[in-house]
């Protein structure tokens, strides 16, 4: 039985670096013991991550695939597991499995297309490693625009990488925002949603939307009053998961399973399902 | 047999869903089978006409619903047995609604009837019953001689320990009113307490061992009112769900046995819904019969704002050395 | 076929358990039945069917999937997996016998639930066609023949007699082992007895349950219906329809410290429950009128749409006769179909 692979067994990993990115958000580096990646993935995808006696919860990747040493999870502390992750050292063992869900289409319906990344808050987790992806393999894509916003400035999530890589690539462009005014902030303040309809992009691009649900809500309607199809806006989904592999039955959004069939879901595909997320 | 016609409390529920805004009946609706009642809201007359029952399978108490339904419309009319009239003031001592929403109607009651025990008798394959006066007439899909069913053979195993056939709280009532009955209902538990410790936990592991963690009996417990309950709070430690190991289905009924003590009225509900068929009314009943014994007879839910022993001091109240001789012994 | 009598049957049994479980359903003192393991005098009940399904068999209530070794910041995974034993399912009702095909869908389907498979592999079922079906049966209206069940083995009971029709390479080696027990004979009493069932089965009340309202693509017609509100009015929200439910797969994995290792366990879990989906930061079934109207949507709409139009109900019943309200698929079907 012993060499049989099961999905509901893990593998022991090992926490390697604890970066602070925000007051309520810390970037865990994760390998296995002896110093590998635990396993592939492409961008979007995610991991069950557990500590024995605690929980297991799933998390997304926020690492690129194209990071052939180690994995990378963003995770805003809410909740047991996560409370216990962000009081954890470097050196802490802890498991890990997958990678779970349908990733975004970054090989075929995204290339070279013109992208449009948007992010709320914790949100830019998951958008981090399709960034990163597609930052690697500039070529295959078209103009990059990203535009990020949160509650504050100190709330941005790895702010150093934008403005020290994101920010300085050939033809990407950042666009930051924060809810209200702070102090040395030279870019814009104000909400999402408004942001992105006085950006004013054009429709020839493919978007990805990612945050806290009313941010998507509103920011698809913004994109939608500037001549944006649903078609051409993804976003991915977050419910209460256990086992990754649409068989423990809770995370369905109608007949799709979200760690299965989703995390990511095109605006028209969400449409066909019934208003259950 | 019921004696009161299904027609009366249609009536009944019918004016009064036309004089009172958003208002609603709580009562009990046909189903597929001639045995097979669920309890319904109902809130129009035509449904009323159409669906409402009465009959000996009316056993669901449907007092619970009191707690949700006011919250939701302005006026309810509940049509109570008299075990039912027990739990609707016991809800009421503990403030779960609001009495002024509430139009109560107490209904006799003849016990009803475990249709366990007419498939037991009858056997599977039940295509109608007749409610006569000498007893259930029972027709089967087989083509055989109906058979008729004294009503005292198939009564619910509470009904034959009926305790009350006395209405405590109503606004009307129909019918003459019954009174209090002297009943057997601690002979059980009696039987049990007379067993070994070896013997009594035997009894009990059989029993709870066959527990599926559905939790049928809290979800209809009267006394279960509280509106998070420990068992669904994962942070508890003794969230819901299956057992983990044999020792923790037993937890879960005898802590909730403990919640509930003093403030079960003893309806029976949790046995009668229970999927399994464990008799989960002995436990309720041996702290019953150990709080009659020790304070002096109570009765739930007897007296609206009573208090109840366990929460009460008196002079007289045993001294806990009394108790723990008694468990010696 | 072969045929062997009643006595003769558990004297095959008596020298099979020495090297298989044998489970049968055995009645308890008030005529219940239930799967016991068997032992010398236990008797093959006549209960049309047994109290709990059969999932428990491959799918139990409670398994333990691994345990853990912690030591200061190091972490031990122990695979507790083991080769489980060869075992018999006697006298599985046809409907349980479906059920097993659903389930299998979903635990078998990539990635394999190894823990399922283990003991599916080990598993013969054999099964058995009803006599005397009851008013709560349906499972016509699902296509299952209860006069011919599927499974491994099928066997009919006609008075003091066992016959047995073999349908699988399985099934054919279990025939083998009991082979010294059993004669050749010819379908005649099979076939008189099927035909008996099946008058009975279409006298049946809920036979001709229609179910050609559901099914896959079927979501948006139900789904914002104003009926869900109606029907789950008086729902408890208790767990009994899913624990009692053969098809009923959801499961929890939770974990439980001893104090030296910790043992993280699935178990059943119920989409009735408040805490199915809460999160920590929210709940999308905040009400039991949502999650009342996901186990039907699940078991009428979404698995057929996943699996060939195949329903994940097999209508045997139980939950007609086991939930606390007396609310179940029946009813959901008959008031969504209007054929109330």
């Amino acid at each position: 039985m012993h060499n049989i692979e099961d999905t509901l067994i893990p593998k022991v990993a090992v926490i390697t670096d604890v970066r602070i990115d925000t007051p309520d958000i810390k970037t865990f580096r994760v390998v296995t013991p002896d110093g590998k990646k635990a396993f592939d993935h492409m961008p979007g995808q995610c991991a069950m991550l557990s500590v024995p006696g605690v929980g297991e919860a799933m998390f997304s990747i926020t690492s690129s695939p194209t990071n052939t040493e180690y994995m990378e999870f963003s995770i805003k502390k809410c909740g047991c597991v996560t409370e216990w992750l962000h009081a954890a050292e470097v050196g802490q063992q802890i498991t890990v499995r997958g990678p779970y869900g349908k990733p975004f289409p970054v090989d075929d319906e995204f290339a070279g297309k013109n992208l449009l990344f948007i992010a709320g808050g914790v949100g830019l987790a998951p958008l981090r490693s399709v960034i990163n992806y597609c930052r690697h393999y500039r070529d295959r894509y078209g103009k990059i625009d990203i535009v990020y916003g949160s509650r504050s400035k100190e709330d941005l999530l790895d702010y150093n990488e934008i403005i020290e890589e994101w920010a300085k690539d050939a033809n990407v462009d950042v666009h930051l925002t924060i809810d209200t005014a702070q102090e040395g902030w030279t870019e814009n303040v104000g909400f999402i949603p408004q942001f992105v309809k006085g950006l004013k992009f054009d429709t020839d691009r493919t978007a990805v939307l990612c945050g806290p649900p009313i941010m998507i809500k509103l920011t698809l309607e913004a994109l939608t009053s500037l001549g944006f199809e649903k078609n051409q806006v993804y976003t991915t989904l977050e419910l209460r998961m256990k086992c990754g592999v649409g068989k423990c039955g809770r995370c369905n959004v109608g007949s799709k399973y979200v760690c299965k069939d989703g995390p990511v879901f095109r605006f028209d595909e969400l449409d066909e399902l019934p208003a259950e997320y | 047999m019921q004696q009161i016609t299904r027609d009366l409390l249609i009536e009944k529920a019918s004016a009064f869903l036309e004089k009172e805004n958003n208002s609603c009946v709580i009562g009990w609706r046909k189903g597929e089978f001639d045995y097979d009642i669920t309890p319904y809201v109902f809130d129009n007359k035509e449904d009323l006409e159409k669906y409402f029952v009465w009959n000996d399978f009316c056993g669901a108490n449907v007092s619970k619903y009191l707690i949700n339904k006011t919250q939701k419309y302005d006026k309810t009319l509940v049509f109570l047995k008299p075990c039912d009239t027990y739990s609707f003031n016991q809800l009421l001592t503990e403030h779960r609604f609001s009495r002024d929403k509430v139009y109560a109607i107490g209904i006799p009651c003849e016990g009803m009837a475990n249709v366990n025990k007419v498939k037991a008798i009858a056997g599977e394959g039940i295509e109608k019953i007749e409610f006569l006066p000498e007893g259930l007439k029972v027709t089967n899909l087989y083509g055989d001689e109906p058979a008729v069913i004294a009503y005292t053979d198939v009564l619910a195993e509470r009904c034959l320990n009926c305790k009350s056939k006395a209405h405590v709280a109503y606004d009307e009532l129909i019918g003459e009113d019954g009174s209090v009955i002297s009943s057997n209902r601690f002979d059980e538990v009696e039987r049990l307490e007379k067993m070994t410790p070896d013997e009594r936990f035997a009894f009990w592991q059989k029993e709870l061992s066959k527990c599926i963690r559905c939790n049928a009996c809290r979800d209809v417990c009267p006394a279960c009112s509280c509106e998070k309950c420990v068992f669904d709070n994962p942070a508890s430690g003794v969230e819901n769900k299956a057992p983990a190991s044999s020792m923790e289905e037993k937890m879960f009924h005898i802590i909730r046995a403990f919640h509930v003590a003093g403030r079960c009225t003893d309806c029976g509900e949790c046995s009668r819904v229970c999927p399994q068929g464990i008799p989960l009314h002995l436990l309720n009943r041996k702290f019953i019969k150990d709080i009659n014994e020790f304070y002096g007879e109570y009765q739930a839910g007897a007296v609206e704002g009573s208090r109840a022993p366990l929460v009460d001091y008196t002079e007289g109240d045993i001294e806990p050395y009394e108790i723990f001789d008694r468990g010696d012994k | 076929m072969r045929k062997c009598s009643i006595e003769k049957l558990y004297s095959a049994f008596s020298e099979l358990s020495s090297t298989m479980q044998i489970y049968l359903p055995v009645s308890n003192e008030e005529g219940k039945a239930n799967y016991e393991k068997w032992t010398e005098g236990k008797l093959w009940s006549e209960a049309l069917n047994t109290e709990r399904s059969a999932k428990d068999f491959f799918f139990p209530q409670t398994e333990d999937l691994m345990k853990f070794k912690t030591e200061g910041k190091n972490i031990e995974i122990i695979d507790i997996r083991s080769e489980k034993e060869d075992f018999v399912i006697f006298g599985a009702r046809a409907c349980d016998v479906r059920s097993f095909d659903i389930l299998d869908r979903v635990f078998l389907t990539d990635p394999v639930d190894s823990f399922y498979k283990a003991r599916r592999d080990k598993g013969v079922i054999v099964s058995t066609a009803c006599s005397r079906p009851a008013e709560t049966c349906f499972c016509k209206a699902f296509g299952i023949d209860a006069s011919e069940p599927c499974g491994d083995v099928t066997t009919w009971r006609v008075n003091d007699e066992v016959y047995f029709k073999s349908n699988t390479e399985k099934g054919d080696a279990f025939m083998k082992k009991i082979e010294k027990f059993t004669e050749e004979c010819d379908e005649e009493k099979v076939d008189e007895q099927k035909a008996k069932i099946k008058k009975i089965i279409d006298k049946l009340p809920l036979s001709d349950l229609d179910t050609s309202d559901f099914g896959g693509g079927k979501t948006a017609e139900f789904f914002n219906s104003p009926l869900w509100a109606e029907m789950s009015s008086t729902c408890l929200g208790c767990g009994t329809c899913t624990f009692v439910c053969p098809t009923c797969q959801c499961y929890d994995i939770k974990e439980f410290n001893t104090g030296k290792e910790v043992i993280r366990y699935r178990c059943w879990d119920s989409c009735m429950y408040s805490e199915f989906t809460r999160m920590a930061h929210g709940n999308n079934r905040l009400t039991q009128t949502e999650r009342f109207r996901q186990r039907f949507m699940h078991k009428l709409v979404y698995y057929p749409e996943n699996n060939d139009g195949i329903f994940g109900c097999v209508g045997c019943g139980r939950c007609l006769s086991k939930c606390p309200i007396s609310m179940n698929i029946v009813k959901v079907m008959k008031k969504l179909g209007g054929n109330e």
